[in-house]
């Protein structure tokens, strides 16, 4: 087989961070190429850095396709060789039909008018191609994920396909859509479409690739063939690493149980019928940090969300104890009120109002903490503020200044302080330390280790094993909207949550 | 460090700017007045007008910014007043209705018009574009059903004190005018206080408190011009009523966003919505709030032009939204909602209501003023992108 493409010594790093370091890909033609790895190893940034998201000249290393060196100066110079990247979100119009979406940006049309007829006929080809029966003029924004699904490859074939990436296609896809989505690789690889697929699922990468590359931490850790394709390789070369960060110190002293969920489920707000949280139990003490792993989308924010305030879903069921008690969470201020906090994972979009000073994000969840009579005392205001600026060092001229000013662990502390001006019992930490340097996260551990030390609960949601095995008693892993296990501290290993996920996820598929 | 400085001047530079603004238009249109030959620009009888012909427009502007600061928009302001003033005059003129019951009727119509529009928007989240420009459309449809076409007229003379009375003089000095000397005065006084307390406040939080020179030079200025407009008004007729009013309106809106809990709400509402939800805050219920309290507003404009007019007309508050808007991003406030201050807002106003007399007086063409006044706010706006972005 020739090789078609061949990736050398890629090295993309961003502000402070190298997300790829010297990787080498090489794809033959009319292959199957899988690309594994955690949350962060770098997949999609090299996906990027080969569709031409991230130009030439924006990285280090050389790209050879077809015999010759790749210069992308954007996705249309790659496109036009017949690249042709398929986001995790789809990037289709919802209310646009069919045709419309297959030919946008590369409309069949003379001197700018488009020939509806041929446009129409076109696409009836293309969707033969790709088993979809439904007609050219129907609106995408009706049909589901999976056909949704089959359109962007479709759409791809319009382009000439020759290299056509996937990544992670189906992860929001029901078995039976996955399932049909896999037998259309294998189709598209027998009229000579090479292709490289990002997945997790181990059972949908032995069933159609021919070859895998494992990434770890922004570098190429193996590439192995069908025949050496094992759950056990795979997942110690996606894990195997040495502890990047170092964690503090802790005593664990877990005292009576705190906070309990019990049969938690909830439905998608938008896809009805879509079951989201099916019967999750969970039981937090006091004093512990308690963790929930799992992949990405596997509904961890979710499940939180959903408790704190039904601010995520619809059709909740099931019951929530602090101290043994039945406790309403039908609100936020309720939540709130029963002595549960939640830090959210996107601090900018859901967490901080960024035009506003530190002083003012830090008081807003407890407002009448500095009001009398709902009259604010500002100076009261500026000592609470003052005061979680000395107690988690949050870098900072002053608390009049702008929160969009600070860098992310500072962000992050002003978040903190304005949960724990609420004077929670339970904090659930969502990702706590995502997009923050390594200094400032061992600043948060500390934090962290402190609040459980003064008995309370902590309920940590991380996608990075290595700081859930550093700072957690205990770890449910959660896939697929259940929890699949649970370990303690000393049965911990990433082998062992990874295995749970990957065994999950073989049953369920 | 450096930043910090930079960004508390150019807070600051704003609010001076706002009213170094308001002080230079006047400046200009004194000199300007004066070389025509005209009898002074700033005569007690002008200075009165300006505050009588303008006032509706601070009464909208106020509630406007709630609205704006949350998020949202207003179009159906102008339709409001005319139609709650058709209904004050239907009340007093045809059903005889004593004033204060009157008022307070159609205050209560004016609240019911916000809770109409303001129960779309917050609860089945219509824009409010779309709602406003409805109710905008209705109201103005449901004046001309009201009034049949027809004015309705003339107001007993307590309906008329509302906008054209004036205070009375309880020292007995008549000329000048005890009652309005006392109040200049003390005015110059609590503004001289507030000003000092929230310097000593902001040296205190540890915030780079303003030049003192600035501070101090700021302070005279104010003075002087309350001073002055005190002095005059009390050799005229004294304060008039709307002066009061709008000064009370003025105080009591601008504590409830800077110092109460409700208040505070409302910024985060429009600063970040799904951040202030999870904060526990009932987004929803705050912005019905802010539509019912811009419709008692407009009622209460509405009665204020209607009795300026002594009638009701089909044809009121045509383009009081838009003077109302123009005034709230005058002053300051942001189109994505989360800032603007209630004095820039009453600022602003009153530079638009400045514009407007001084180019009258001047002889200026209304087809020249529109576009002078279109300029204006175009430049406000362009400052404070500029600001911003620098």
């Amino acid at each position: 087989m020739a090789t078609l493409l061949e990736m050398r010594e890629i090295t993309k790093v961003f502000p402070g961070v190298k997300a790829l370091d010297r990787v080498s890909l090489t794809v033959e033609a009319g292959e199957i190429h899988a690309i594994c790895g955690e949350n962060g190893a770098g997949k999609s940034t090299l996906m990027k850095v080969l569709s031409g998201v991230y130009p030439h000249g924006s990285f280090d290393g050389e790209i050879t396709y077809d015999g010759t060196p790749l210069h992308n100066r954007g996705i249309r110079d790659s496109e036009a060789k017949g690249i042709i990247i398929i986001h995790q979100e789809l990037a289709l119009i919802p209310l646009l039909s069919i045709a419309e979406n297959l030919f946008m940006g590369n409309e069949v049309a003379t001197n700018g008018v488009i020939s509806w007829p041929l446009a129409m006929q076109k696409t009836g080809e293309l969707l033969r191609r790709v088993g979809l029966n439904e007609p050219p003029s129907a609106v995408v924004g009706k049909l589901g994920v999976g056909k949704q699904q089959l359109i962007e490859i479709a759409k791809a074939l319009s382009k000439n396909v020759r290299l056509l990436i996937l990544d992670e296609p189906t992860a929001a896809l029901q078995e039976a859509d996955a399932d049909r989505l896999l037998d259309l690789m294998l189709e598209l690889k027998a009229q000579g479409v090479t292709q490289i697929i990002i997945s997790h699922k181990l059972n949908e990468i032995s069933r159609v690739a021919d070859r895998i590359t494992v990434i770890r931490d922004g570098a190429a850790v193996s590439t192995l063939t069908k025949a050496e394709i094992s759950e056990d390789r795979i997942i110690r070369d996606m894990v195997g690493r040495d502890m990047a960060h170092r964690y503090p110190e802790r005593t664990p002293n877990p005292g009576d149980v705190l906070f309990e969920v019990e049969g938690w489920s909830c439905m998608h707000p938008e896809q009805a019928g879509r079951q989201m949280i099916k019967g999750v139990s969970l039981n937090v003490r006091k004093g512990e940090i308690v963790g929930i792993a799992g992949l990405m989308g596997t509904g961890r924010t979710e499940l939180a969300m959903s408790i704190f305030g039904r601010s995520y879903g619809k059709g909740h069921a099931g019951s929530v104890r602090m101290n043994g008690q039945p406790v309403d969470v039908s609100t936020v201020s309720k939540a709130i009120a029963a002595g549960i906090s939640y830090v959210t994972e996107d601090r900018k979009a859901l967490g901080l109002i960024l035009e506003e000073p530190i002083l003012k994000n830090i008081s807003l969840a407890n407002l009448a903490g500095i009001a009398s009579r709902s009259i604010l005392n500002k100076r009261r205001e500026a000592q609470v503020a003052e005061g979680y600026r000395k107690q988690l060092a949050i870098r900072t001229p002053g608390v009049q200044q702008k929160v969009v000013n600070l860098s992310g662990g500072n962000q992050q502390k002003v978040v903190l302080s304005k949960w724990l001006f609420t004077e929670p019992q339970l904090l659930i930490l969502d990702e706590p330390t995502r997009g923050i340097d390594v200094g400032a996260k061992f600043e948060i551990y500390t934090i962290m280790k402190e609040l459980a030390e003064q008995g309370r609960g902590i309920l940590m949601i991380s996608s990075e094993m290595p700081e859930l095995l550093g700072m957690c008693d205990r770890i449910y892993v959660m896939n697929e909207g259940r929890i699949v296990g649970e370990l303690t501290r000393d049965e911990a290993s990433q082998e062992k949550i990874m295995a749970l996920i990957v065994k999950d996820v073989g049953r369920a598929a | 460090m450096a930043d910090q400085k930079q960004s508390a001047l150019a807070g600051h530079l704003r609010e001076n700017g706002m009213l170094l603004a308001l002080v230079a238009i006047v400046v200009l249109f004194s000199i300007l007045v004066s070389a025509q030959g005209k009898p002074m620009f700033l005569q007690a009888p002008n200075i009165t007008n300006i505050f009588l012909q303008n006032g509706h427009v601070i009464i909208l502007a106020l509630g406007m910014l709630l609205i704006i600061v949350a998020g949202h928009i207003d179009l159906s302001v102008g339709s409001a007043a005319a139609f709650t003033g058709a209904v004050a005059a239907w009340l007093t003129v045809d059903l005889e209705l004593p004033v204060p019951v009157v008022i307070v009727l159609t205050l209560i119509v004016g609240g019911l018009i916000g809770a109409a529009q303001g129960y779309w928007v917050a609860f089945w989240r219509i824009p409010s574009f779309i709602v406003t420009l409805a109710g905008m459309m209705v109201l103005r449809g449901a004046t001309l059903l009201l009034l049949g076409g027809q004015n309705i007229g003339p107001f007993p003379k307590s309906f008329q004190a509302m906008s054209s009375g004036f205070i009375p003089d309880l020292t007995g000095m008549e000329k000048p005018h005890g009652l309005t000397l006392i109040i200049t005065a003390l005015a110059i006084g609590v503004i001289t206080w507030i000003g000092l307390r929230a310097r000593r406040r902001d040296i205190e939080f540890g915030m780079t408190p303003e030049p003192a020179g600035l501070f101090w030079g700021r302070t005279a200025i104010i003075a002087a011009a309350v001073g002055f407009v005190g002095f005059q008004l009390a050799s005229f007729r004294g304060l008039p009523n709307v002066l009061i009013v709008l000064t009370v309106l003025t105080v009591i809106y601008a504590f409830f966003t800077e110092n109460t809990v409700q208040g505070r709400r409302i910024y985060a509402v429009g600063g970040n919505e799904k951040a202030a939800k999870l904060s526990g805050i009932r987004t929803e219920r705050l912005v019905f709030f802010c539509f019912v309290n811009m419709g008692v507003l407009a009622a209460l404009a509405g009665m204020m032009v209607t009795a300026r007019l002594n009638s009701a007309t089909p044809k009121a508050g045509t383009g009081f939204e838009l003077d109302a808007i123009a005034a709230v991003f005058i002053g300051g406030a942001a189109m994505a909602g989360g800032s603007g201050k209630i004095i820039g807002v009453v600022i602003g106003a009153l530079i638009m209501g400045v514009m407007n007399m001084g180019m009258s007086i001047l002889g200026v063409g209304i087809d020249y003023q529109q576009m002078i006044k279109g300029l204006v706010l175009l430049a406000a706006v362009i400052f404070d992108v500029y600001n911003k972005n620098k």
